[in-house]
């Protein structure tokens, strides 16, 4: 018997594990780990793309700190992180109204996620008309009440706030469909067995159906915050961060300093992307905990 | 001869991944080819792309032994797609702009110098409108083929009804916008969605106030943007934001939802390129109705110096066809070959031997620039670095909507310049 097979003989069953995982493995350095690495390494140099590296430490995170477009985008990022999750309750009562069993009751649903099913961009223009100073549907709301029409997006006070609620629409149809998997699931003895014990209402939610939907709450504040992090098509659609970079985050900042026509910097982009992956970090550590927990607990 | 056109395979994995937008790439098939040459261009507007299929059908006639292979890309993508081309499989020409814009890519050295050309076939003195953009530490590095003038379009039925003349001086300009505010139209079209049309209003007021040398000495950086000479350009702003010349809630909208503006009547003027002549006549506008004038003076003492931004033709570094390169530079410099393109595409011919069409809008704007004595800046965002551009035009955009935060606005500009310079 040769060394090889006596070797695989031995460890068959240490090794085969690795062998399945080989592939997905692979992918996942090159794709993932690698570049994030890479990108780290990057964010100390000062480099457009083209020509020579200049290393120079830590200028591009000192640059940050002097940065208000930074700033800006940072804090836009935790605005949106914080309004995003009112996607979960809105998403969790459209499920609950929805949930019911009327004449045509599957077209109302198709109709309430409609806005998750076409392209962001597509929303990001829909909405930049509505908010059209001029012939927009809101301000000609506006002005049919007697106020003066506001250029949503071209005013720094609310245009985080406009793209958010253009955003909040899909993300609210996704949590409802979540939510509506998850009320399938929802166990009809216990149902009957609370209203024999006279529960109803909010307590009846509260306390009989919300645990049953916690597997759909997990993932749907998985994907709202996932959301809200990578927010990108439709500040790129509806404002390219401005006006003056008021409604800037940092995937798009980054985005803008790395790739865009007036951009290349992209040690300075690599820097801003490490900002970002940090946060994420925090979310993912997070993520990762919960999930080992459960795992041990099972 | 047969011109077979229709989609080739991309021939790299690299372009492909980035230019989706690839669009026809017409090639001429036949025997015997001694050489080749690929170009790649940025022309997929439809005139545009006109212009340069009738290039390089005149080029196959002229020298039936070269097989062209010409790849348009779409404008958008271009600009990205270029970094990745230039440096992973090098065509033989590509288009590119004239100004600081091409700088990267000489610096880079991914593209070549073109002296030669410039030399042997004296193009010194047929392209001399666009030379200084194109020439770097003393070296040419592109053929500009084509450019085109800025200036006040206008309603020319409007300023008749109210009385009023073309303004040739700031108090004409100012007293004209006045007028026009009398009579419920507001004097100036703008949209600033897209901040790089607030740069046109601060390449002509700065132009105005302080003169060609010291414009461009701004867009290289090496004047602070705190400067006073810069503080009376912008006080020269102030003056006609205070007024309300602007049209309202101008941040609201890209330069084209600016036009219905001029179109129903709303406003009297647009600064702009002469791009904007086509979707206004498309809007409706007539000749009756739609004029153009030169920005007005500022300072008399000054100088009139214009925006006339060159789009241009460079060899790359990284050519194989390096002769025949040369040859298409030669041919597309040509007084002929320009004055073919530019009438298709309905701008303005480099080569001071070409003949302009007769549209009146290129007429009036080839008058003007063939007696600007102050000099031909190629606009903000090509004149000055990336960088630069950006802050500036967001810096901008924001004066016009807040002029109270001036101080602001330069202190942020001169930090980016700083940081250049350093």
């Amino acid at each position: 018997m040769s060394y090889v097979t006596r070797v695989w003989q031995d460890h068959k069953t240490t090794i085969t594990p690795w062998l399945f995982l080989l592939p997905g493995i692979l992918m996942f350095a090159i794709y993932i780990v690698i570049p994030i690495f890479q990108s780290i390494a990057i964010s100390f140099y000062r480099w457009d793309g083209l020509g020579e590296k200049t290393f120079i430490g830590l200028e591009n995170y000192r640059e940050l700190m002097r940065d208000d477009i930074f700033f800006t985008a940072l804090q836009n990022n935790v605005i949106w992180l914080v309004l995003y999750l009112l996607a979960l309750p809105a998403g969790l009562f459209l499920a609950l109204f929805l949930n019911q069993t009327t004449r045509g009751i599957r077209i109302y649903k198709s109709l309430f996620f409609f806005p998750f099913v076409i392209s962001q961009v597509v929303v990001g223009l829909v909405f930049s008309w509505f908010y059209d100073p001029s012939f927009g549907l809101f301000n000609t709301g506006l002005m049919k009440i007697g106020l003066s029409p506001i250029p949503v997006l071209a005013d720094e006070r609310f245009v985080t706030y406009g793209v958010i609620i253009a955003g909040l629409w899909p993300q609210i149809a996704y949590c409802m469909i979540l939510y509506l998997t998850g009320l399938n699931a929802v166990d009809g003895e216990q149902i009957e067995a609370a209203r024999l014990d006279n529960v109803r209402g909010w307590r009846m939610l509260w306390y009989v159906i919300l645990p049953q939907l916690r597997p759909a709450t997990f993932i749907a504040l998985v994907v709202t915050v996932i959301g809200a992090l990578r927010s990108f098509d439709l500040i790129s659609i509806m404002t390219g961060g401005g006006p003056w970079g008021s409604s800037q985050v940092l995937a798009y900042y980054m985005y803008e300093q790395a790739f865009s026509e007036y951009g290349f910097r992209m040690g300075y982009g690599a820097a801003i992307a490490v900002v970002l992956f940090a946060i994420m970090l925090i979310y993912i550590g997070f993520f990762l905990a919960k999930m080992y927990r459960d795992e041990k607990g099972r | 001869m047969s011109i077979k056109s229709g989609i080739r395979k991309v021939r790299s994995a690299m372009v492909a991944l980035t230019t989706s937008a690839l669009i026809a790439l017409p090639a001429l098939a036949g025997t015997a080819m001694a050489g080749e040459l690929v170009i790649n261009t940025d022309s997929s507007f439809p005139a545009v792309k006109k212009a340069f299929q009738s290039a390089v059908t005149g080029f196959e006639q002229e020298n039936p032994d070269i097989k062209v292979t010409w790849n348009v890309f779409d404008n958008e993508a271009y600009k990205s797609a270029i970094r990745n081309f230039l440096s992973a499989e090098s065509p033989d020409l590509a288009t590119w702009f004239a100004g600081n814009r091409m700088l990267p890519y000489v610096n880079a050295g991914l593209f070549a110098p073109i002296d030669d050309v410039w030399a042997e076939n004296g193009l010194d003195k047929t392209l001399k409108a666009a030379e200084s953009a194109v020439t770097f530490n003393g070296t040419k590095w592109a053929v500009p083929y084509t450019y085109y003038q800025w200036g006040v379009y206008y309603r020319k039925d409007l300023f008749a009804k109210f009385g009023i003349d073309v303004p040739t001086t700031w108090e004409e300009f100012k007293a004209a916008g006045a007028k026009l505010q009398e009579n419920g139209v507001t004097p100036v079209a703008i949209g600033t969605k897209f901040p790089w049309t607030a740069a046109g209003w601060f390449d002509y007021l700065n132009l105005r106030t302080n003169g060609y040398d010291f414009h461009m000495a701004v867009t290289r950086g090496e004047i602070p943007w705190t400067d006073e000479r810069i503080r009376k350009t912008m006080g020269h702003w102030e003056e006609l934001l205070k007024a309300g010349f602007f049209l309202e809630n101008h941040a609201a909208y890209s330069w084209q939802e600016a036009l219905p503006a001029l179109v129903n009547g709303d406003a009297g003027m647009y600064l702009m390129g002469n791009f904007i002549v086509a979707p206004l006549q498309e809007a409706g506008l007539t000749e009756d109705q739609l004029g153009f004038f030169q920005f007005p003076a500022i300072d008399p003492a000054i100088a009139m110096a214009e925006d006339a931004p060159a789009n241009t033709l460079h060899l790359a570094a990284g050519a194989r066809n390096v002769a025949e390169a040369k040859k298409f530079l030669a041919y597309i410099a040509r007084a002929d070959v320009q004055t073919r393109m530019n009438e298709i595409m309905g701008q303005l011919p480099v080569n001071a031997k070409s003949s302009v069409s007769d549209d009146p809008y290129l007429q009036a704007g080839f008058k003007m620039l063939s007696n600007v004595d102050g000099g031909l800046a190629q606009f903000f965002d090509r004149d000055a670095s990336a960088a630069m551009a950006k802050a500036g035009m967001e810096g901008f955009q924001e004066f016009m909507v807040k002029p109270e935060r001036l101080d602001k606005v330069l202190a942020r500009l001169e930090t980016v310049r700083q940081r250049q310079t350093q």
